[in-house]
């Protein structure tokens, strides 16, 4: 995506360096050109390559190998599998694969929703509180106390609010409005999906909101005031600039928003415990499940790599797809 | 396309560079070496109200060991919520404590892990003797036939809590013995408005300990001699099915229970609003919960008929915490000393008085701290009997798999949704095929 | 507060009514939605174990504040609290000046393995992270071994890990906050004889400010509420909240009111540490302005 931003104004910045900027030790100075980029990125990559990309390669290793309990001492005993752990976790007709498709199905229609309705709330709070009124301050602040409450209190509270014979939830729904026959289970069964939405959109939205109001801030204030002289109302205003100028931001948003919801684990974690009810077995979860609570991070690893590829695919997918609708934007 | 290569190669080399190394460091020091004979990591086990209660109740106890031999003990009590990865973590990496404190039914899976130090007749002879502890306690350090992975420290069982005020409404003049009648006087209960009985219908390993007895009183293991699964032999069906069938069939457990996972019955226990409890070790949370300790009576756990014993009379697991040394501790002499000391007479009244649990060591359990009618019981049935869970490495997969289908039964009962035989048969099958192939 | 509504307005036109009840109506909910678990919180804290553990009352019967001083004893709150400050605020300022260099890089340069780097950075976040864990414990345990320098156990290691794990966002949403400052500030500057740090810093920085700030923010809850890495990487002296929490959920009891309390004691500063950086949120204007 960056690249494609930045392209437009590649043979500008080809011109710009190649003008003199200093012109005293010009040599040295283009040296020092060439090379900062790099040293700029140095710090960045070196972590990454720390922290992220070299335990994923182990990973990946792994994932060819039977690394069980007998073997996680000294990893380098463990035997290879070859693709074992793979054709277990792709063996759909056997419990394990079938586990593993329902899960990634769940995940996905999770995923789907949550970030739709995070983006939903936080673009419309964002777009409703561009302009001032009394009131918008606190209410700012009032929206991202999700956001800042740890992780562990805001979901265990949504839990406490869950609970079928004392929480909140059941107590308005089932006692104050006489929705239903009888009370009915968030936190096991079918509802659970529910549930795990529910708080998933309640603590993410107000990252969107964030994002977005960020946004906001960069879109000039004479594009409105033309559009206003143009005649366009409101509502015209925010469907012909602010969507459309929000683009950019929202193409990296959404990405990021589906990539981490895809992969949260902290949420069902502490809302469903060790064991997530069927509809909302999330697949991190249910990874975890496979390898920490069994010890056997041969096929955790093969399925977390299955799920790499998929992330890959539909990353790609969505990049090309979302930049090709920015340059006949551009255009 | 060439640089991307270019750079993957790269990350590859140095991961395998770096796991090369992170292998050697796994297996060092693999017999324990006495590099630091003046300190010990230990890592206890949150036994108390809380971690603070812990480190006020062990932390006196470490300073007397302190004074006697000069070895500075740092203690950590890690929650449960973290415990078994970070044990996981240490035994990876070769970095963890000296001493260690454990859930015994792990015994066997971390056993199976080689990070542990086994207990020979030589390492026991240096705490004292293998005969020191009681038998049920020492069931439930490993697997059968090779030496012990870790050495009990604390015992609990279960026993049967009844709230005596619910009691006496519903005109029960003394708590079941047998699984009929605590069926009869769960009904008696139910019929006042009341639960008969609560379950944590979420918490996967309350789960395996209740059908793990029952599975004994219908004759089955969950596992065959020879340590392969066997989950779906008719005693394992007809074990499971009553379990839950004390929901699904009698009603006399409130369906709210499917998702208790957070000991929520027994705060309904003390709230009177459920009958009882089949639990361990449950006198301090009664109290913290508000009851006072006369308005709770104890039992031994029902079985199917005549008296708790052996075999099919099983009427408890097991339960407690076992203490173990790391391997590659650089304080061998140092974690045994330590060891020795924490399972002492003086030490085992001292720390289970302060835990409500059982001494396994036979002469401290003759103290008459003991002797109370609440522990009296729990004390009698871990003596005569309670039944180790099955001492395999993959205990900890069977928890998991099998306590997930018994919570998924719950949760099908609780909806209203019929629990037979069939589907009973069929979630246990599945849990079967999820156990890792041999 | 007035000069800022003044700029805010849009346009000359006041806008129509139904702008104004959706708005009304729209903001509402969403504020009842916010706040039901917020309320939830506040009313638990102030209720009894026996209360909390009970069925759910909107006005709570019987109020204590005993909670709010018992939550100091049960675990070392301050403590947690302490270590998380230190390690969020610490993963905070690292992780965004790193991704100011780095976004810099990309969105004023180019040079080769541009775009393998970006499409690198992105692709850290597709793995799952709980597979990373392990091998990142044996790399932190074997760097350990090798230097002497303590990752494991200690904040420094959590520090490094929480940084990555908000670096890639960082640098991703700050390549656009940068793209969508002028260039031709930044040229002038370099006219003026400022160096490619100076112009960055004097020129660049100030306009991104809201970008900046909002990746800060995401920086900082990131390190804040982690409750994976944080439980197996610290230990009692170096718990975090996210995990230090937990413990008043024990073996035997759920504390639910002192969970309550603690956790808004803990949030308070950091819902007041927002509020001082609203301001910044909108500064932003001014730099488009400049334009």
């Amino acid at each position: 995506m960056t690249t494609l931003t930045a392209a437009p104004g590649t043979g500008e910045r080809k011109a710009r360096e190649n003008s003199p900027g200093a012109p005293r030790k010009r040599r040295s100075g283009r040296l020092r050109r060439i090379g900062l980029p790099y040293l700029l990125l140095l710090p960045a990559l070196l972590l990454e390559l720390l922290v992220h990309l070299v335990p994923m390669v182990i990973g990946i290793v792994v994932s060819f190998k039977e690394l069980t309990q007998f073997y996680i001492r000294d990893w380098s005993t463990a035997p290879w599998a070859g693709l074992d752990n793979y054709s277990l976790a792709v063996d759909f007709n056997a419990p394990i694969g079938e586990a593993l498709l329902k899960s990634f199905v769940t995940t996905c229609l999770f995923t789907v929703f949550s970030v739709g309705l995070c983006w939903l709330l936080g673009a419309a709070a964002a777009i409703f509180m561009q302009e001032s009124f009394r009131g918008r301050g606190f209410l700012r602040t009032l929206f991202l106390v999700p956001y800042a409450l740890p992780v562990y209190a805001a979901v265990i509270t949504w839990a406490f609010m869950f609970q079928r014979d004392n929480g909140l939830i059941n107590h308005v729904l089932h006692d104050q409005l006489g929705l239903t026959d009888s009370p009915p289970f968030w936190l096991i069964g079918d509802n659970s999906f529910v549930a795990l939405l529910v708080v998933s959109v309640w603590k993410g939205w107000p990252f969107a909101f964030l994002i977005i109001m960020a946004g906001l801030q960069n879109i000039p204030r004479e594009v409105y005031e033309a559009a206003a002289l143009d005649g366009a109302g409101i509502w015209q205003q925010i469907r012909r600039i602010t969507l459309p100028s929000l683009r950019p931001v929202n193409q990296v948003l959404v990405l990021v928003l589906f990539l981490w919801t895809f992969n949260d684990f902290n949420t069902p974690f502490v809302l469903f415990g060790e064991a997530a009810p069927e509809s909302a077995d999330l697949i991190s979860l249910h990874i975890y499940q496979s390898s920490f609570q069994t010890w056997n991070f041969g096929t955790g690893s093969a399925m977390s790599v299955l799920l790499l590829l998929f992330l890959l695919v539909v990353t790609g997918a969505y990049l090309l797809l979302t930049s090709r609708g920015r340059k006949t934007t551009d255009a | 396309m060439r640089r991307i290569r270019a750079a993957a190669v790269g990350a590859v080399t140095l991961s395998l560079v770096l796991t090369a190394a992170a292998c050697g460091g796994g297996s060092s020091g693999s017999e324990g070496s006495n590099e630091q004979p003046k300190t010990l990591t230990y890592w206890a086990t949150n036994q108390g109200a809380n971690l603070e209660v812990d480190k006020k109740v062990l932390q006196p106890e470490l300073d007397k060991f302190e004074k006697q031999t000069g070895i500075k003990v740092k203690l950590e009590v890690v929650p449960w919520s973290d415990l078994l990865n970070r044990i996981l973590t240490a035994t990876t990496s070769g970095q963890g404590p000296d001493v260690l404190n454990i859930g015994n039914t792990w015994s066997a899976s971390l056993q199976a892990t080689g990070a542990l130090l086994p207990w020979d007749a030589k390492n026991f002879e240096a705490i004292g003797g293998k005969d020191r502890f009681v038998e049920s306690a020492l069931g439930s350090t490993g697997v059968q036939g090779q030496d012990p992975t870790a050495v009990p420290l604390y015992s609990m069982a279960y026993a049967l809590y009844y709230n005596k005020k619910l009691f006496a409404e519903a005109g029960i003049a003394k708590p079941p013995a047998t699984w009929d009648e605590l069926v009869a006087a769960g009904k008696k209960l139910t019929a006042k408005g009341k639960n008969g009985i609560g379950a944590e219908g979420s918490n996967l390993s309350n789960n395996i300990h209740q059908v793990f007895v029952l599975g004994k009183q219908h004759g089955a293991d969950f596992f065959t001699p020879d340590g392969k699964p066997d989950f779906t032999s008719d005693g394992a069906v007809a074990a499971v099915k009553q379990y839950v069938d004390l929901m699904a069939k009698h009603k006399i457990v409130a369906p709210g229970n499917a998702e208790y996972a957070q000991n929520q019955s027994l705060s309904d226990f003390a709230k009177d609003k459920t009958g009882m409890v089949l639990w361990q070790t449950a006198s301090a949370t009664f109290k913290s919960q508000g009851m006072n300790d006369d308005e709770w009576g104890v039992a031994p756990a029902p079985v199917q008929s005549g008296k708790p014993g052996t075999g099919t009379a099983t009427n408890s697991m097991v339960a407690g915490i076992n203490m173990a040394v790391f391997k590659n501790t650089k304080n061998i002499d140092g974690a045994k000393k330590f060891v020795k000391f924490m399972t002492s007479d003086d030490e085992q009244v001292i720390l289970n008085k302060a835990y409500g649990s059982i001494p396994p060591v036979k002469t401290a359990q003759q103290d008459p701290a003991f002797n109370t009618p609440s522990l009296a019981v729990l004390r009698e049935t871990l003596a005569t009997s309670a039944t180790a869970l099955p001492q395999v490495p993959e205990e900890s997969q069977f928890e998991t798999v099998v306590g997930t289908a018994v919570k998924e039964l719950f949760a099908d009962a609780a909806a209203g949704r019929p629990v037979t035989t069939e589907s009973v048969r069929a979630k246990l099958e599945k849990a079967q095929q999820q156990m890792p192939r041999k | 507060m007035p000069s800022q509504s003044r700029r805010q307005v849009r346009s000359p036109m006041a806008a129509p009514q139904s702008f104004l009840w959706s708005r009304r109506i729209f903001l509402t909910l969403l504020a009842g939605f916010v706040l039901l678990p917020v309320y939830v919180m506040v009313s638990s804290s102030l209720k009894p174990l026996q209360d909390v553990s009970g069925k759910f009352q909107w006005i709570p019967s019987g109020l204590t504040v005993r909670p709010y001083f018992d939550i100091w004893e049960t675990v070392p709150l301050a403590d947690y609290f302490v270590n998380s400050l230190i390690v969020a605020g610490a993963a905070t300022v690292c992780s965004v000046t790193i991704a100011v260099f780095a976004a810099y890089a990309v969105s004023r340069y180019s040079f080769r393995g541009r775009r393998v780097f970006t499409v690198t950075v992105l692709s850290t976040q597709m793995f799952p992270g709980i597979l990373f864990l392990l091998p990142l414990f044996l790399i932190y345990v074997n760097i350990g071994n090798a230097t002497g320098i303590a990752l494991f156990g200690s904040r420094g290691g959590l520090i490094l890990t929480y940084l990555t794990f908000s670096l890639p966002f960082s640098i991703w949403m700050l390549i656009g906050y940068f793209d969508s400052v002028p260039r031709d500030l930044d040229e002038a500057a370099k006219v003026d004889g400022c160096g490619p740090l100076g112009a960055l810093f004097r020129v660049i920085v100030p306009a991104a400010i809201p970008g900046i700030v909002a990746v800060a923010v995401y920086a900082f809850m990131t390190a804040w509420g982690e409750v994976l890495f944080a439980s197996v990487m610290t230990n009692d002296t170096t718990r975090t909240l996210a995990v230090g929490l937990q413990g008043y959920s024990t073996q035997n009891d759920v504390y639910w009111n002192q969970i309550m309390a603690a956790s808004l004691v803990v949030s308070l500063p950091v819902v007041a540490g927002f509020l001082l950086l609203q301001r910044y949120l909108v500064t932003g204007l001014t730099a488009g302005a400049v334009k």
